[in-house]
């Protein structure tokens, strides 16, 4: 086989093919439309539907102690938005029945004496037991709590006992419930979209890209013409990174506008980080394109490459989390580093030099995608 | 070898999964002849073609394209080659201006805009620049691939059925301008399954299963065929064809229009099988040069003969 090599018409036979490509994707409005109304879908779905904040979590309260303080407390845990008191009992037994069955979240425990204690600053201790079983749904109305406690009964409290309560915490808070150690938030999941959006859509857009010229029957004159695989890969790429940062700026439009996300670091940086990123992916896309026999297949295989990114990158579950074989995969991944990066830059204000060790994973993956696709690009029909 | 010979192969073979699709294939073609590729569908026309512009590496067999190796040199080969696909492979989502312009880009053809304009025009489709390729007709997608196989000014072409499912009107045209680009100059090798147009052909070859039965200029294939042939016309043909059929000397009896073509490969066994008929006065009898469509489907015949 001959060695590709930069010849006189290199630019424009580039130029031929991704001009040809920026027309056909202009023509084609169903695509064009999916590039958009994809990270729109997307957001939409983590961003509001799939709430990891969720409030409102339905609520049992064993009281006790029927005094002004714990009406207080109680009127301040509804008031957090976090909890709704759907059932207050004496019974404990009855509390625990509706914790197992997972009818209440939490079981809120105002144990006998409580105001007594209070009055007398000797911090009584009021016990929740949290369902824990996602621990991503109850890890923000625990962090409330721990504001409420801290502040909820001051206000009952002044002139009357604050001197006694020393200033210090008038009530000891309990919470049972399991470790988790990244807390997912919404600032965490809607720059990581980004990531995702693009894995998905740049590699479907580039699989489908030579399939489609295979199946369609104009490979055969492609093929038939002096231009070389570098010049075609590079010139179907081109449209695309055009399009994946129309979709950047969508979603980070809509992260600061909406979700209200911080831009902390540079966001030039971010834009030339995406850049690499996007480019990655792309070549995954192409690589796949010389695989695939049809669309269907290139469709398979980007869910295929799509599914691990997302569960393995630590997009869906905290990295740090996942047993050791998974994290060696997850290094492999595009979108592990770029989480990294862009949760970097936006949320704790990365430099270049803190995202240097993300960059260069990236480039050695993508050097590597775009050098055995040219391997796999075939000259011939045969 | 010499600079008159634009293709000259040896022995081309190609295989698809263990069935042999082109068989020791042997072609040459002079510099600005048309040569006519002959054969009916799926006897390996459209494998032979890719050999030859690169598009399949062939499993045996070597030659040269335009001084080019076919096996080694095919990069050289596509840039002064134009290759009409059987099948349309322009972008239907592109318009004609817009496909045309890809191409010139690809080929890096000096002028570019000027160039295309200048097809747009000589090909008529210059008021259809902007129509996208997909809604043209099929005799307007023909003129626009033949525009776009001969922007680079190609010295050989290759045209894969160009005139396959096109109106006759549209074939005519389609065959001037294939004259006229000979003309210029230009080799055109030229496939067809119609046999009517091996005649426009300087040259042809006549291909079955992958084999060449046999090449030449039309007459030298008409004659080395050793078929004599009759033309009768008159009445109750059909009846006379059913009897005529199975006698000896007489290989094959088809109509033609109102009359019957009457052919076998020995003249004196054919003449005596048809001597009893000749005297009939409701016939007429004439003897002719046989067609090329009588010469290939004696060929085909007896080809399959020999294969049972
Ligand atoms: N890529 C291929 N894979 C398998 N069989 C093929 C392929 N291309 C052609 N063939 C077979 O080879 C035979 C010759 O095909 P082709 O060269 O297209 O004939 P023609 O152009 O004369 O109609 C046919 O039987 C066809 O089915
Ligand atoms: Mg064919």
């Amino acid at each position: 086989m001959k060695r590709f090599s930069l010849s006189r018409f290199f630019w424009s036979r580039f130029i031929a093919v991704a001009l040809k490509e920026f027309i056909q994707m202009r023509r084609d409005r169903l695509t064009f439309a999916m590039m958009v109304g994809i990270p729109l879908m997307q957001l939409g779905l983590f961003g509001f539907a799939i709430n990891t904040d969720p409030k409102h979590l339905p609520t049992a309260v064993i009281n006790t102690d029927q005094s002004e303080f714990s009406r207080t407390f109680l009127a301040s845990l509804k008031n957090s938005g976090y909890f709704d008191l759907v059932r207050v009992t004496e019974s404990e037994a009855e509390a625990n029945q509706l914790i197992a069955s997972g009818a209440v979240q939490f079981v809120v425990n105002i144990p006998l004496g409580f105001s007594r204690d209070l009055l007398r600053a000797q911090h009584p201790t009021i016990l929740v037991e949290a369902d824990a079983s996602d621990p991503s749904a109850t890890s923000n109305a625990i962090a409330a709590l721990n504001e409420l406690a801290r502040s909820a009964l001051s206000h009952d409290l002044k002139g009357s006992a604050s001197v006694a309560a020393g200033g210090a915490n008038a009530i000891d808070l309990i919470i049972h419930r399991r470790y988790n150690p990244e807390g997912i938030t919404q600032y965490n999941i809607v720059p990581g979209l980004m990531g995702v959006i693009l894995t998905m859509t740049m590699i479907m857009m580039t699989g489908l890209a030579m399939t489609r010229e295979r199946e369609r029957g104009t490979m055969e004159h492609l093929l038939a013409m002096p231009v070389n695989p570098l010049e075609v890969m590079l010139g179907k790429i081109m449209p695309y990174i055009f399009v994946g940062y129309i979709q950047v700026l969508l979603t980070l439009l809509i992260s600061t506008q909406v979700f209200h996300v911080p831009i902390q670091g540079s966001l030039w940086l971010l834009l030339v980080c995406v850049l690499l990123f996007i480019a990655a992916n792309l070549s995954v896309g192409m690589l796949f394109s010389t695989i695939a026999r049809n669309q269907m297949q290139a469709m398979q295989m980007t869910f295929f490459f799509f599914l691990p990114s997302m569960l393995l990158s630590g997009f869906m579950f905290p990295f740090r989390g996942m047993p050791v074989w998974a994290q060696h995969l997850g290094e492999v991944l595009p979108l592990t580093h770029f989480l990294r990066l862009v949760r970097g830059i936006l949320l704790k204000g990365n430099g270049l030099m803190q995202t240097l060790p993300h960059l260069w994973p990236l480039l050695l993956f993508m050097l590597v995608v775009i050098a055995i696709g040219l391997k796999r690009f075939k000259r011939t029909l045969d | 070898m010499s600079m008159d010979v634009a293709i000259d192969v040896h022995g081309l073979t190609k295989s698809f999964d263990g069935k042999r699709v082109v068989n020791n294939l042997t072609l040459q073609v002079s510099r600005g002849e048309i040569f006519g590729f002959l054969g009916p569908n799926g006897s390996g026309k459209t494998t032979s073609i890719r050999m030859l512009c690169g598009l399949l590496i062939p499993d045996a067999g070597s030659g040269r394209c335009l001084d080019y190796d076919v096996i080694r040199e095919t990069a050289q080969i596509k840039r002064e080659i134009g290759y009409m696909t059987q099948r349309f492979s322009l972008y239907e989502d592109l318009s004609v201006r817009e496909n045309l312009d890809f191409v010139a880009r690809i080929y890096g053809v000096p002028n570019r805009a000027k160039v295309v304009a200048a097809a747009l025009e000589r090909l008529g489709l210059a008021h259809r620049r902007d129509q996208l390729a997909g809604t043209l007709s099929g005799g307007w997608k023909q003129r626009l691939a033949l525009a776009a196989t001969t922007l680079h000014n190609p010295k050989l072409l290759l045209l894969d059925e160009p005139t396959a499912g096109v109106d006759p009107k549209a074939r005519r045209d389609f065959w001037l301008a294939i004259h006229q680009l000979a003309a210029e100059g230009i080799t055109v090798l030229v496939s067809t399954h119609y046999m009517d147009e091996a005649e426009r052909c300087h040259r042809l070859a006549y291909l079955s299963y992958g084999q060449i039965l046999t090449q030449g200029t039309p007459s030298e294939v008409a004659a080395g065929s050793g078929l004599a042939t009759w033309i009768v016309t008159g009445t109750a043909l059909m009846q006379l064809a059913e009897t005529l059929q199975g006698l000896p000397g007489v290989a094959q009896v088809v109509p033609f229009g109102g009359a019957l073509h009457v052919s076998g490969s020995d003249t004196a066994q054919l003449d005596a099988a048809l001597e009893p008929f000749q005297s009939r006065s409701d016939l007429s009898w004439t003897r002719a040069e046989p067609s090329l469509e009588d010469v290939f489907i004696q060929l085909v015949s007896a080809a399959g003969e020999r294969a049972a």
